[in-house]
């Protein structure tokens, strides 16, 4: 992802992904229509970092998405009256940073980031450019025992990037802490149309097997597989450029403590609640028809479909060749032993060399084949098994355009209702009902034209975000 | 006849018998058998059925005139084979072993030729005019059923283990007996994990097929990243295709070899056994007649003397014939190993190497593929 910086002109072409230079001017054209747009969601990670006070990083955040601003403006010779709040861009269009001399005026917050210099610019830039984020996941410990056990693993971050606080960076997480920050960034970020990576699953019974201390080889199995897939976990999430300035990944990564996350528990009350919701979301998705006016979308949904029918396939096969060479591993090995022990009461001294050297090939092939196993499995098995995962958000993601769009619709039936009211006042000429029917009227006015934003904007996100997910 | 000449009464060479081909009708699977006559050059071709096969034991175990008959270790047939359902597949398992796992009934039959061979090449039974008959004779002997002589399997009763456990009055005999329990139990053991690593080569070999085939479903040439996806997907359907190749190899190369023999070893141990048991037997015959001789009143006495005489010299028969037969045993059971050993080495070292080889192809193509 290390993109190259290009002049201006190229902007479109330059983009890796599939997004097509259309869509680089959707971004820019809609980037116009939000001109007066009050800061919509994906503002408010920006409002929170800035709040968050000392650190410093929020305001280098800025000058990320401000350039492009200009950028954008610059190359759609748009004159804007004032610079809008962009949603964060991902670096699809990479940013150039050929210092753009304003020529529109800036909102105080912007000009005071905008002051610092354009060589902090392109540090910033240069860093994100490297993208040398080193996440390992190690050390699995268990802590407590009986029933309230867990397990920590330590999480280290070696990085360049100047929004971390330092260069290495080692804290103590537990695997509820990976859950709270997966629901956290979820909440924030997918019904926006962001695809939110997905954390490793909960498994009850691995966890107690664990937990009441069994010394045996499936739960060391267990955790190095938990282990391992908390770290590519870990490492989608901050390739993920908007993810990984998010706040919450941050104090994730770096504070020593943080805050138990409570609801991430199996059976406890918030996880029924998500439960419910999942029901009630599968429900909505029957009933929500959406005319999709977009081919585009029609399409890549379409391939994901497949996509996910297939790597389901061959995720099932490869669990199933992991499980028999695992079984043809415990066979041999018991081959081997019988073997041992015919050779071992054979009175022929050959036969009995020979019988016994049987049992020690066969032991050999024995750890050949289980070696092979784990590569089988570490390799192909949870590769396949985390892209399914993230074809599921995927989709999840493709379901919250949807739930906009509904919304949408639902806002314009209202509004429709709303006017078909205040027509029948104007005839049955009420004049105080008439203002409350016109302020409905705006009020619904306004939410149409948001639902419609909001849509529009999720369709976008979702676009770059295939774009980027397609490359990866 | 049995006994007289030295020679062998068999008209045809032991070394020559083959089954060569195996037809299956229904239920009934025919073997045919070719061997080669001893004076002419001819061979002989005849069709025989698995009842054949048993009349011929029967008449083996049936012979008169033989001494010492009972401690001959008769050559273990193998059990009858049901003709092949993938739903009796456990119950195959369980009566034939290592012979229901091969593809197209070839261990089978080489069981049942391995089996003639030892009955032709056996000193002393090679001279049963039965077995002649059977190798030549166009018709086939009919389902005739032998008298059932004393060698059918007893029903298992608790008599009988207390007669296997009765005490030699030989040394030689009572080793033999202890180690013969013992590499019998032993060789069953090796012989049923065998049966369970080969049924496990089996199905990785299917399961590698499985994704194999579902790599091909992927392929699909919507845009140039999906083309990539696609050679990706399609060379490692071909390198899983011959992972899977090499296992079923793998697998048919521990049944014919490894397989086979273990199998024939447990099965000749379970012959030694009742061999051994039916001198035990004797011996036990004896020595109750022994007592009653002493018991007996003066004027049984010499009858029971008589009888006792005969009994003896039967044993003493039996035994000096078993001693033999052990010594034999053992000789040829250590060569059959032997070759055996040596069989499964080979062809694993060879099948190793053809995989190596198209392994490493494989890694150069991979290899390749990714800097073009």
């Amino acid at each position: 992802m290390a993109e190259d910086r290009e002049p201006p002109a190229l902007l479109d072409a330059s983009h890796a992904g599939s997004t097509d230079p259309e869509d680089g001017e959707d971004l820019f054209v809609s980037a116009v229509s939000k001109m007066e747009a009050s800061p919509t969601s994906p503002a408010e990670p920006i409002i929170i970092s800035s709040s968050n006070g000392p650190e410093p990083e929020p305001e280098e955040i800025f000058l990320d998405e401000d350039p492009d601003d200009l950028f954008a403006e610059a190359t759609e010779e748009v004159s804007l009256d004032s610079p809008e709040r962009q949603p964060i861009l991902s670096d699809g269009p990479s940013p150039a940073i050929t210092p753009v001399t304003p020529t529109v005026t800036l909102d105080p917050r912007v000009s005071e980031a905008f002051a610092r210099s354009p060589d902090q610019d392109e540090d910033e830039e240069e860093n994100r450019d490297a993208f040398d984020v080193q996440i390992s996941v190690s050390d699995p410990e268990k802590v407590g025992d009986g029933m309230n056990a867990y397990m920590v693993y330590k999480v280290s971050t070696k990085t360049s990037l100047s929004i971390f606080s330092r260069d290495q960076v080692s804290v103590k997480r537990r695997f509820s802490d990976f859950l709270g920050l997966h629901s956290k960034l979820a909440s924030k970020y997918m019904h926006i149309g962001y695809i939110v990576p997905p954390a490793p699953e909960k498994s009850i019974v691995g966890m107690t097997k664990v937990k009441v201390g069994k010394e045996d080889t499936s739960s060391a199995e267990f955790v190095e597989k938990r282990r391992s897939a908390l770290e590519r976990y870990l490492m989608r999430t901050v390739k993920h450029p908007v993810l990984l300035k998010d706040p919450d990944v941050l104090q994730f990564l770096e504070s020593s403590e943080l805050p138990r996350a409570v609801s991430t528990q199996a059976l406890s009350g918030a996880g029924i609640l998500r439960m419910v919701n999942k029901a009630a979301d599968a429900v909505n998705k029957m009933t929500i028809k959406m005319n999709e006016s977009d081919a585009w979308f029609e399409e890549k949904q379409q391939q994901f479909e497949n996509l996910d029918v297939q790597l389901r396939k061959l995720h099932a096969s490869v669990e199933s060749l992991v499980c028999h060479r695992k079984e043809l591993s415990v066979n041999t090995v018991s081959f081997a032993k019988s073997s041992a022990m015919l050779g071992n009461s054979e009175d022929h001294t050959a036969l009995s060399r020979a019988l016994s050297q049987l049992a020690e090939v066969e032991e050999k092939i024995d750890t050949l084949h289980q070696d092979q196993a784990c590569n089988d499995f570490f390799m192909f098995s949870e590769l396949l098994g985390d892209y399914v995962r993230l074809i599921t958000a995927v989709k999840g993601v493709f379901d919250q355009r949807m739930k906009t769009w509904g919304k949408w619709q639902e806002a314009e039936m209202m509004l429709q209702r709303k006017r078909e009211a205040e027509a029948k006042l104007q005839y049955a000429n009420k004049p105080d009902k008439l203002q409350q029917a016109k302020d409905e009227i705006k009020e619904w006015e306004g939410k149409v034209q948001q639902g419609e934003r909001d849509f529009e904007q999720i369709s976008k996100i979702i676009r770059r975000e295939v774009g980027r997910f397609e490359t990866e | 006849m049995e006994g007289s000449s030295a020679e062998s009464a068999l008209s045809v060479s032991a070394d020559s018998i083959r089954i060569t081909d195996l037809t299956q009708d229904g239920d009934v699977l025919t073997f045919a058998i070719t061997s080669q006559k001893l004076n002419s050059s001819a061979g002989v071709c005849v069709f025989r059925a698995y009842e054949d096969f048993e009349w011929l034991q029967q008449s083996l175990f049936s012979q008169e005139n033989v001494p010492g008959l009972q401690g001959i270790i008769f050559p273990p047939l193998p059990p009858k084979a049901l003709p092949l359902q993938s739903n009796m597949q456990t119950k195959a398992l369980k009566q034939l072993g290592f012979l229901a796992l091969g593809q197209d009934w070839q261990g089978y039959c080489k069981a049942l030729e391995f089996y003639l061979q030892q009955v032709a090449t056996h000193p002393t039974l090679c001279k049963c005019k039965a077995l002649d008959s059977f190798l030549i004779n166009s018709e086939s002997p009919g389902k005739q059923r032998g008298r059932k002589g004393i060698f059918n399997r007893l029903s298992q009763a608790v008599e009988e283990m207390r007669k296997e456990s009765h005490k030699d009055v030989d040394n030689f005999f009572q080793n033999e007996r202890n180690k013969n329990t013992n590499i019998a139990a032993l060789s069953k053991v090796a012989t049923e994990k065998l049966i369970d690593v080969v049924m496990t080569e089996q199905k990785l070999a299917l399961a590698c097929g499985h994704f194999s085939t579902s790599l091909h479903l992927c392929v699909n040439q919507d845009d140039a990243a999906a083309v990539a996806f696609s050679k990706v997907c399609l060379k490692l359907s071909d390198i899983i295709e011959a992972v899977k190749q090499n296992f079923e190899k793998v697998a048919s190369n521990n049944l014919t070899t490894l397989g086979l023999g273990l199998d024939l070893e447990s099965r000749y141990q379970e012959a030694e056994k009742e061999m051994l048991f039916r001198r035990t037997c004797k011996l036990i015959e004896l020595e109750t007649v022994k007592k009653s001789t002493e018991k007996a009143k003066a004027n049984k006495r010499e009858v029971m003397e008589e009888f006792q005489k005969a009994v003896e010299k039967e044993f003493s028969l039996i035994s000096s014939v078993a001693k033999e037969e052990i010594e034999r045993f053992h000789s040829s059971r250590v060569n059959v190993l032997k070759n055996v050993l040596i069989g499964w080495c080979e062809q694993q070292l060879n099948t190793a190497k053809e995989c190596a080889e198209l392994y490493s192809q494989h890694l150069e193509a991979c290899r390749n593929m990714y800097s073009e």
